[in-house]
């Protein structure tokens, strides 16, 4: 029994990190419709431009975050600039591929500026065993993965606050829910989408931060952007919260599947489980978990 | 001779649903097919016919296949990459079963296995649309590619988990394998890809080629016209895939000749088809082709640029290559989203009209 | 009105209802289309009138009530055995496939008169090309019919609207319905494309016999085409009866048409 909740609880906190992967493509999607792939290489290229900073520049860590931070806002503005206004209008599939394109684009600038070796990152987030939870509770779990959850907890907070309370949320969700509603009330699409990206670039920083730290910063980190797409259609392409939970029952739904399922099969199943649960999800309910039934119109 | 259709009078309606009503595409398509089929096995040597025609003419039937899918019924799919596998071990496992059946019938019996494994994969379509059923075609990537991995029974239980093509003959010359003739592999894949083709520019003509296309356009005018969503858009997904299938098994038995799952059908074969249709054109026989040559030649031709051209040193040439492979898809998408068919129909009616701008 | 040729009885709607969680759009709604009447459907905007269209074509799916069409009751049937039964109909907002030619449009449209399989098709040779080159001979007779010969290859998406409202009713003709539903075919239209509209939807129930089920904005309009007028409001049945008869109802009056229009 012991066992079971420790395989659940590091589902949960695995979750956590495929929930902090999904938010960001959730923040995009929701407010330009577009698929964003690159998602994933953007946490991958965030990691790797943090420890570029901190290695080869010698930074201490809080000047490398805000350093990260401002290449992502930069990055954010350039795709807003180079790629988003002139694709403005056209197919949702054509911005897909578009951001395809971009991951190409960011797999092989973060190569060529900061090298393509597997580097650790340490930020001094504490690694093994949390010794309360063995002693109290007999339970073994990680303390980065305790971090990692509150870590996106506080994300969480933090950006449902953001799109409430403040003037530019509440603009965010506006373009949400009707791109020309909002033209019509005189908010700025550009300004949106430059925000966005940048919202959700951060939020790769943090889930780069955190799978960096738990297993290097290297290029497959940016392949559990695969991992987290199940989330999606669990939770929605547009809901918050859905991104979360799916998140978390992707994760607890993997972990059990892998120490108890996997054996029996022939192992390594991790890669497709997540999609075999979310699709067998979906014939249950096409809508997701939080999503409205579609009242179809002619 | 001045492109025009003046003068050429249609006297009924079969001649209007002529593939090709005007004269001088008929000129155009037979001088392809001749240049296609006499010049270019004299002319080309062995490097262009297998680093570049063989993977551009396989890769063409792929891009067919998805572009039924994703072009022609509006099913868009992460998939391709593991239905090219579902072809090249359904091949491979009938030609160590039953070789006496002859490469030909095996290959289309590969198409016949992935159409039925695609089918089944688009089951979701009937209840989940978009990027949702995008990702869901994603599942059959990430199994299928396990499957081929774990399941001993798929590469005759050999200790590398590779496959590798047994050589068989077509008219007495060798086709796959590692002793294959170039030119009679060259001959083989070019004659299926033409003939496919010109079955897929029919099917998409006619009736069923209507239907997928309603679906794709208006789904729900299209059920109340009378179109069933089940029918068109798991006959999109066979149809797809069959092609698709055959694709894989030629890629496997007569290009490659060897193949492991992880690495020649991974993720990114499926988005080099996908890019293939949309740089190509979507809903486009002739973008697929125009799609699979522009995505085959390019890296190619950026590589001889950068490392034999420029010496570039040969692993920053690969960073420069993706960037450049991404920069160019944006750029492309920005220039021209309707793809390179649209550009060859544009350039065709301003020729229909030369002198005249209009 | 035109008197002519009206039949029996051929679709008969009894007591549907139909909601969407708490939101009722059709109420206790009863009424009948005879064979070759041109009946009408009126009221005011989100009146239900276009629900009662999807409901009769299968589109959505009542709670209550049963619809008899051609001597058959069924509860709900599915909107393609609608189809195949001789249901055809177009919509408010046009539905046509954007990215297909006008001919490949009406051609759709007699998707069910067709039946050659992949593999015929795939060769198009023998069955699959003596049927493809009939029902381009149908499809061309549409064609004519509508006038819109200069437009047969043009994609529908760049046609103006008018144009795109007419390739809608070609495409819904060429199933050869036989009870076609028409749902605000003449909205946006100006005076001159309305009476060439008004023309072809007489022209169909005259020359085809097509029984014929017109959602119209335009009083004028409905008074002249229609046999007989329903009219909704809020989902509740108000009225029903022959255009005179509608026209003087003092309900109708007080609820849709306010003052009485001005006729002619």
């Amino acid at each position: 029994m012991i066992f079971f909740i420790e395989v659940v609880l590091s589902g949960l906190m695995a979750g956590v990190m495929y929930s902090l992967v999904a938010l960001g493509f959730v923040l995009i999607f929701k407010a330009s419709g577009i698929f964003n792939f690159a998602q994933g290489v953007m946490a991958l290229f965030a990691a790797l431009t943090l420890v570029g900073l901190m290695e080869k520049f010698g930074m201490p860590i809080w000047l490398a975050i805000i350093g990260t931070i401002a290449v992502m806002i930069a990055l954010a503005w350039a795709i807003e600039r180079f790629m988003l206004r002139p694709l403005v209008n056209q197919e949702p599939i054509i911005l897909f591929m578009a951001t395809i394109g971009l991951a190409y684009v960011l797999e092989g600038m973060g190569d060529i500026l900061w090298g393509s070796d597997v580097k650790m990152l340490d930020l001094g987030i504490p690694q093994g065993a949390s010794d309360w939870m063995l002693d109290s509770f007999d339970i073994y779990i990680e303390k980065l993965e305790i971090f990692a959850a509150a870590t996106a907890a506080v994300m969480v907070t933090f950006l449902a606050i953001f799109f409430q309370k403040t003037r530019i949320g509440r603009a965010l969700r506006a373009v949400a829910d009707d791109h020309q509603a909002a033209l019509s009330v005189g908010i700025s699409l550009n300004t949106i989408w430059v925000i966005v990206w940048s919202v959700a670039g951060i939020v790769a920083l943090v889930a780069g931060i955190m799978w960096g730290s738990k297993s290097g910063v290297q290029f497959s980190l940016s392949l559990i952007a695969l991992k987290a797409l199940p989330v999606l259609i669990l939770g929605g392409f547009t809901s918050v919260p859905g991104a979360i939970i799916g998140g978390m029952i992707i994760g607890v739904g993997e972990k059990v599947a892998e120490i108890y399922l996997g054996p029996i099969i022939g192992g390594a199943i991790e890669n497709w489980f997540a999609y075999m649960l979310a699709l067998a999800f979906l014939l249950f309910r096409p809508q997701g978990l939080f999503g409205e039934r579609i009242i179809e119109r002619v | 001779m001045i492109y025009r259709e003046t003068g050429q009078f249609k006297a009924n309606y079969q001649d209007d649903q002529a593939l090709f009503p005007i004269a001088q595409d008929r000129y155009v398509i037979l001088a392809v097919l001749l240049v296609t089929f006499a010049v270019v096995p004299l002319l080309l040597n062995q490097y262009w016919l297998n680093a570049i025609l063989l993977p551009f003419l396989i890769y063409a039937l792929a891009a067919l296949g998805l572009n039924i899918l994703t072009g022609y019924c509006g099913q868009l799919s992460l998939g391709t990459g593991a239905f090219m596998a579902v072809g090249a071990f359904s091949v491979f496992k009938l030609m160590t079963a039953i070789p006496e059946l002859g490469f030909i019938p095996l290959v289309i019996l590969s198409g016949l296995i992935t159409a039925a494994v695609g089918t089944l994969f688009g089951l979701p379509s009937l209840r989940i649309k978009g990027f949702y059923l995008a990702v869901a075609t994603l599942a059959a990537q990430f199994f299928l590619i396990w499957l081929f991995n774990k399941v001993g029974w798929f590469f005759n239980y050999n200790a590398t988990g590779m496959i590798t093509s047994p050589p068989m003959t077509l008219f007495g010359v060798i086709v796959t394998g590692p002793s294959a003739d170039p030119v009679a592999k060259y001959y083989l894949v070019a004659g299926f890809v033409a003939l496919f083709a010109l079955f897929a520019k029919n099917i998409t003509r006619g009736r069923i080629g209507r239907n997928w296309m309603a679906i794709r356009d208006m789904d729900i005018a299209a059920e109340l016209i009378g179109v069933r969503p089940l029918i068109a858009k798991l006959s999109a997904f066979a149809v797809s895939s069959f092609y698709v299938g055959m694709a894989g098994a030629l890629y496997f038995a007569v290009w490659l000749g060897s193949a492991e799952p992880t690495e020649a059908f991974d993720i990114n074969q499926s988005f080099l088809v996908l890019f293939m249709i949309i740089i190509g054109g979507l809903g486009s026989v002739l973008g697929s082709f125009l799609g699979a040559a522009f995505m085959v030649t390019m890296p190619i031709l950026l590589k001889n640029i950068m490392v034999d051209g420029l010496g570039t040193d040969t692993a920053l040439a690969a960073h420069i290559e993706i960037i450049t492979i991404g920069v160019l898809i944006i750029g492309f998408l920005i220039v021209e989203p309707h793809g390179l068919a649209r550009l060859w129909r544009i350039a065709k009616e301003k020729m229909r009209l030369w002198p005249f701008p209009h | 009105m035109i008197e002519h040729k009206i039949g029996g009885e051929m679709l008969k709607v009894e007591n549907i209802s139909l909601s969407f969680g708490i939101m009722k759009v059709l109420d206790d709604i009863s009424f009948d289309i005879k064979r070759g009447e041109i009946r009408s459907i009126i009221g005011p905007n989100g009146a239900g009138k276009s629900s009662m269209l999807n409901v009769i074509n299968g589109f959505y799916h009542p709670q209550q009530g049963s619809i008899t069409f051609k001597g058959e009751t069924r509860k709900q049937m599915a909107p393609h055995v609608a189809a195949s039964h001789g249901i055809a109909r177009t919509f408010q907002n046009i539905a046509l496939f954007k990215g297909m030619s006008t001919l490949d449009n009406i051609m759709t449209g007699r998707n069910l008169k067709m039946k050659t399989n992949l593999f015929w098709q795939a060769l198009h040779i023998g069955p699959a090309r003596t049927e493809e080159l009939e029902n381009r001979e149908a499809a061309e007779r549409i064609i004519d019919f509508l006038d819109i010969q200069a437009i047969r290859k043009k994609p529908v998406g760049k046609l103006p609207y008018g144009l795109q409202k007419r390739v809608e009713l070609g495409r819904a003709l060429a199933a050869e319905p036989e009870l076609l539903l028409l749902d605000e075919p003449m909205a946006g239209m100006n005076s001159e494309e309305k009476e060439d509209m008004c023309r072809f939807v007489l022209d169909v129930n005259s020359e085809f016999g097509t029984t014929i089920a017109l959602i119209e904005h335009d009083m004028a309009v409905v008074m002249d085409l229609s046999d007989r007028v329903l009219v909704l409001d809020y989902g509740k049945q108000l009225a029903d009866g022959l255009p005179d008869e509608v026209r003087n109802n003092q309900t109708v009056i007080d609820a849709y048409l306010g003052i009485p229009h001005e006729q002619d």
